[in-house]
């Protein structure tokens, strides 16, 4: 428990709910029921059965013999690519939607950055015939046009975010703002593990399934359940803490999490917030931001449209203030460069955000015959034209 | 005594202003203060700007980025009120996000506070809980009242917890609302406002977020011990000549 929220919403410096007042009743009822909700025998059973027949898990662990060949270790895939909508997101939005529906909620909100949250919400909302409005800021709706079109076609309202950057952080504000002005009938389905208590936790726990099924699947396959690395990719970091969350105890087990640099990250553009960042508040928890001297929000840069954010998830500035978890990063080049790795050794082609961690493998070492995990959170076909254009295909 | 204390025992029907420092240009921050208070207004919430303002509505946003892309800072701001008590006598409160506070550091914002002259602020993001445990001694050694925000949906426990930890005003949003919305004065409206009048709180209350003319600004008046004014204003400001503009703006209310 050394690593979970306390009583107060904090994990350790980390975490509280830096809200105003006109988000105070929205956040406390969340607070007040997300336990009792989730841990309820019925809520459970609906959970894991829609996992299971309509996302399609568990997904496999899957031993990547070429990769384990290349780097004298045995390189485990966790296949969040597999899920349905293509990425570890949907694991959360199945769980949110189910208790934004306990709590008598109507209408669905949500912010994205590469589009893939915002497909899950789109999807979940489709599947429960809920209203729909999904952020994005305008920078991501170029980018990541596909998804902008899956998401219209689910039903849901696509509305672009045109402050700031334009990105991630903007589509996140003005999520906020919505929900501000309609505070009784719309729950808000943050897509990862940021913002104020108990969103940190709560997506937490939704997204915990990934260690969960890891755990019982390497025990099968090698006879423990405990690897000697998990390494996994952070933007505001769901997939990583998906990944950590059942061996964050597990002291033996290194955890790496991967930031993603942009184009390095002394170069002006990187989304690298360990590295560059400092302790603060952003989005309603206080934890690690990229920000000016004077407390103002840096614009990030990164390739990758999941990792273009200027913070992470309180939770992850507490795994690294404390040692507990490693965090690295990889450029935007190294990330295009292990995607084609990945795609031609193990004919998979991996999401921008996943080859982040993918990359990091290039820079271990390894004695020989480690078991080392790493979360595939999604697939590229959103990233097409990225990699077409880097590679010239 | 606290300035703004003093006000609420002096007068009625406050009038206060919101703008954002440094906006339309860096150096107008003392000027629109001095403007301010000879065309009548009671009470000034000078903005700091923060880059990710999720409370304001976009006038207000807009205003925050061109006063931060001219490069206003905490730090300037302090500097520009320096002289702010040789010219300005009514009081005057800072407004903006926790942030930009904690990395100024937040003792050395509160002494910068009493040693320009402000008598109070408003950290709509700074919880409650927060506040009681790190903040208040600070604030209160500085003689710096904190207001606190209600909307329709906050519980009454709630509103007395907040009547007990402030020693200012208590900030009544007339809905809950991103700032810049208009007031509606529904009978849903009228219930909360007599609701909140009928708690008997001891701390006086001014309504906020939808007041743009008198007929608003009135009707307000009639609930509480005033109202503040922030995106008409900031709308009013944004060009011509600043005295002009502002003159204009509040013979509306002063009229």
């Amino acid at each position: 428990m050394k690593y979970k929220v306390n009583e107060k919403g904090y994990y350790g410096d980390f975490g509280g709910a830096y809200i105003p007042e006109m988000l105070y009743p929205n956040v406390e009822e969340l607070r007040q029921n997300y336990l009792k909700i989730i841990d309820d025998a019925d809520f459970q059973k609906e959970f894991h059965q829609l996992l299971k027949d309509y996302v399609g898990r568990p997904s496999p662990l899957y031993l990547a013999k070429r990769y384990s060949e290349r780097y004298g270790a045995n390189i485990f895939l966790k296949r969040e690519d597999l899920n349905h909508t293509g990425a570890h997101k949907i694991n959360n939005t199945i769980g949110q939607i189910l208790l934004a529906e306990k709590l008598g909620k109507k209408r669905i909100i949500a912010e994205t950055g590469a589009g893939q949250h915002g497909v899950a919400t789109a999807t979940v909302c489709a599947l429960r015939n809920l209203e729909c409005v999904i952020y994005m800021g305008e920078v991501d709706i170029e980018r990541q046009a596909p998804n902008v079109a899956r998401m219209k076609m689910l039903g849901a309202k696509v509305v672009p975010a045109s402050s700031g950057s334009k990105t991630l952080k903007d589509a996140t504000n003005e999520a906020m703002r919505d929900w501000i002005n309609n505070p009784v009938d719309t729950h808000y389905i943050i897509g990862s593990v940021v913002g104020p208590h108990p969103y940190p936790d709560m997506v937490a726990i939704f997204q915990s399934i990934i260690s969960e099924e890891t755990k019982k699947q390497l025990l099968e396959q090698t006879g423990s359940d405990q690897p000697d690395y998990v390494l996994a990719c952070v933007g505001g970091g769901s997939n990583a803490m998906g990944m950590f969350y059942h061996f964050m105890d597990d002291e033996n087990v290194k955890l790496i999490a991967v930031e993603a640099a942009g184009k390095g990250v002394s170069s002006g553009f990187s989304a690298a917030t360990t590295y560059l960042g400092k302790e603060g508040v952003l989005h309603g928890s206080r934890s690690i931001l990229m920000q000016t001297p004077d407390g103002q929000v840096v614009e990030p840069h990164s390739v990758s449209a999941g990792l273009d954010y200027p913070g992470i998830g309180p939770q992850h500035a507490h795994l690294f203030k404390t040692g507990r978890g490693q965090y690295v990063s990889i450029t935007d080049e190294e990330s295009l460069d292990a995607g084609l790795l990945c795609t031609q050794l193990e004919g998979i082609i991996p999401a921008i955000e996943s080859a982040h961690a993918l990359a990091y493998l290039e820079k271990m070492e390894f004695k020989g015959g480690e078991n080392v995990v790493v979360c595939l959170s999604g697939r590229g076909d959103k990233d097409l034209d990225t990699y077409i254009k880097y590679f010239n295909l | 005594m606290n300035r703004i204390k003093q006000l609420f025992q002096e007068k009625k029907n406050i009038l206060s202003i919101y703008y954002t420092a440094g906006y339309p240009n860096t150096g107008d921050t003392i000027q629109i203060a001095e403007a301010l208070e000879k065309s009548g207004a009671d009470m000034l919430e000078i903005g700091f700007p923060y880059s990710d303002p999720v409370a304001d509505g976009p006038v207000i946003q807009a205003s925050s980025k061109q006063s931060l892309d001219q490069g206003m800072t905490l730090n300037l701001l302090f500097e520009q009120l320096k002289d702010l008590r040789k010219k300005v006598t009514i009081p005057v409160l800072l407004m903006g996000y926790v942030n930009p506070v904690l990395q100024f550091g937040v003792e050395k914002f509160c002494e910068a506070c009493a040693e320009v002259g402000v008598d109070g602020c408003i950290v709509p993001d700074l919880p409650m809980v927060e506040y009681e445990e790190f903040y208040k001694d600070c604030f209160e050694k500085h003689n710096l009242s904190n207001v606190f925000l209600i909307t329709p949906q906050t519980a009454e426990e709630r509103i007395h917890k907040i009547d007990g930890l402030t020693n200012g005003f208590i900030y009544l949003l007339s809905s809950s609302a991103t700032t810049g919305k208009n007031l509606e004065v529904g009978n849903t409206t009228e219930a909360y406002f007599s609701r909140i009048k009928n708690l008997n709180l001891k701390n006086p209350t001014m309504i906020g977020f939808g007041i743009s003319d008198k007929q608003t600004f009135d009707k307000a008046c009639s609930y509480a011990n005033g109202a503040i004014i922030g995106t008409a204003f900031v709308k009013a400001i944004a060009d011509g000549n600043l005295e002009e503009s502002v003159s204009n703006f509040m013979k509306k209310f002063k009229g």
